[in-house]
């Protein structure tokens, strides 16, 4: 359990983190949102020692991060941003390097640094200096530093940016398979990334949390929630008729008039009537489906109304 | 015991690194020709005609004053200009174990260096009869000077994430503290300082304390005086660290 209470983190005048309140149980992978400089990275930092707090506590699984630091950091694999790592060294020295400090020796050692070579598939470039490496590979010698000593907690600063979509897709079967009984956080701007691995979303705007849920939970508060998406073979002209229809909100239509979303009001589900127009109509449509929400618009929504707010403030 | 490990991983990579690029060989070869020019051509270690290696000491401290903040300058600010130090302080090992690690590595550097120059101890003892322990007292003394030295320029090194920086600024202070012993600097005291002031002055100085050393008295007071001031500037070395790795 990582508990975070009233945590704050001021650079100078600038408020980077604002009373953060936050807790993560076993098996949950927290995906971590937020505009850039939102506080997503400060927090991270914070969560593994590397930053002191101006005001609040952390607690990794029962261990105060400043009071017992070390105690917390032996639990914590962590990527951070960039994934730095020793340029000079091949990969096997560097991985070598970190299971030594992280106290495996002999045959122990041989073992964890097999275990995470295979788990991210690096065996093909163990030999090569890490700065002759793509960036897909750095970030994947990063994560298998961060998993190399199978920890309770792994805290992951965008492990994707920069991957190409492959890689994408490996890191998150790799998260996946990781997670059942550990915390896993991970901060990313890539929306699409917390449906596909995450169980619980949490979205920061200028060091403050402004949602805390499900991504499902997420997807519902999107304006196009249980939306109907069809696209016409050839265009029609009663189409306004559908905004008349009972728990339509609205109706958009573009690429000529060929592409319409019809919109449904709150806990509303539309389909078996926008389907009964269309039948009735003897349409000709080339797809059709329901959205379940689109989490840009949401993070776009939440986050400004997050900025209006501390504007009005000032 | 993990923080003995820890230390040996740290001690080997850093030491390691050193010779990762061929940097490290370059430096022995400019420090073996330094400290044989300065001997030879400047310490006139022939036309002395006496059997001792007092010419090649003497310059240490000025070969010292130029190579060790060389030495030690990436140590810390590599770490800070990379993100790396992100990395190793949320490793769990504390952080006057990395400080540690990266000195040993670098004394022990020098120390090859110093081995290094065994030439010079095979010449003066085909051409006479020296005192050896002397010369054993004097390779010791430069040994810890050089850490003294190494320990100013590891904590400079923690202040920037420029290398340039830490060189230029583990040079200032590493000449204040050499020059702190000589009469021009002390000149500007006498007169109006008072007496206990310029002795102080002048006992932070590590000529006084290795010039001792190098005509073969070992005393504890300069021992102790080297091993301080290394174990002073790590420790401001380790609370730096803790202030303002994030900036």
């Amino acid at each position: 359990m990582i508990r975070v209470e009233q945590l704050s983190k001021h650079f100078a005048d600038v408020t980077a983190v604002d009373k953060l309140d936050l807790q993560v149980g076993e098996g949950e992978v927290l995906g971590f949102l937020g505009p850039n400089g939102a506080g997503k990275s400060t927090t991270m930092k914070m969560l593994t020692g590397f930053l002191s707090p101006c005001s609040g506590k952390v607690s990794i699984c029962g261990h105060d991060i400043e009071k017992q630091r070390l105690e917390a950091q032996k639990i914590i694999g962590y990527l951070p941003e960039g994934a730095p790592s020793y340029g000079d060294m091949t990969v096997k020295q560097f991985l070598d390097f970190i299971a030594a400090i992280r106290g495996f020796r002999g045959v122990d050692k041989t073992r964890k640094v097999a275990e995470a070579v295979e788990k991210v598939s690096l065996q093909g470039v163990l030999g090569r200096s890490v700065e002759t490496l793509s960036k897909g590979f750095k970030r994947r010698v990063g994560l298998a530093q961060a998993i190399l000593h199978d920890p309770k907690v792994l805290i992951l600063d965008e492990p994707t940016d920069g991957l190409d979509p492959n890689q994408k897709q490996h890191v998150r079967e790799l998260i996946q398979n990781l997670s059942r009984d550990k915390i896993v956080i991970i901060s990313t701007h890539i929306l699409e990334e917390v449906t596909a691995v995450c169980t619980r979303a949490v979205i920061i705007a200028d060091g403050k949390l402004c949602s805390d849920g499900s991504p499902e939970q997420l997807l519902a508060q999107s304006r196009y929630h249980n939306a109907v998406n069809f696209h016409l073979a050839e265009p029609c002209d009663s189409l306004a008729l559908l905004g008349g229809i009972d728990g339509v909100a609205e109706v958009e239509i573009s690429e000529c008039g060929r592409r319409i979303v019809v919109l449904a009001q709150r806990g509303q589900f539309i389909y078996p009537q926008v389907d009964d127009f269309i039948r009735q109509r003897a349409l000709v449509i080339d797809s059709i489906s329901v959205e379940r929400g689109r989490l840009d618009e949401v993070f776009q929504r939440i986050t400004r109304l997050q900025e209006q707010k501390q504007e009005a403030v000032r | 015991m993990t923080g003995w490990w820890s230390f040996l991983a740290i001690f080997k990579r850093e030491l390691l690194g050193y010779f990762a690029t061929p940097l490290a060989f370059i430096f022995i070869v400019i420090f073996l020709m330094l400290s044989g020019i300065f001997t030879f051509y400047l310490g006139d270690f022939y036309q002395r005609g006496q059997a001792d290696l007092q010419s090649f000491f003497t310059f240490h401290p000025w070969l010292y004053l130029i190579l060790v903040p060389a030495i030690a300058m990436r140590l810390w600010a590599e770490e800070r200009r990379s993100g790396t130090i992100e990395l190793i302080m949320t490793l769990p090992v504390s952080r006057w174990i990395w400080v540690a690690g990266k000195f040993a590595a670098g004394w022990v550097f020098i120390g090859l260096n110093l081995l290094l120059t065994f030439p010079m101890w095979l010449t003066v003892n085909y051409l006479g009869s020296p005192d050896n322990g002397v010369i054993l007292a004097g390779y010791l003394g430069s040994w810890l000077m050089a850490g003294g030295f190494l320990a100013i320029s590891c904590c400079m090194s923690a202040l920037s994430k420029s290398q340039v920086i830490a060189f230029v600024m583990s040079l200032l202070v590493c000449f204040l503290f050499t020059m702190s012993g000589y009469t021009m600097v002390l000149d500007v005291f006498y007169g109006w300082a008072p007496l206990w002031m310029i002795d102080a002055i002048a006992s932070i100085s590590f000529l006084n304390h290795f010039d001792s050393i190098t005509k073969g008295v070992i005393s504890l007071q300069d021992i102790l005086y080297f091993v301080s001031v290394i174990v002073a500037w790590l420790t401001a070395n380790t609370l730096l660290i803790a202030l303002n790795k994030a900036e």
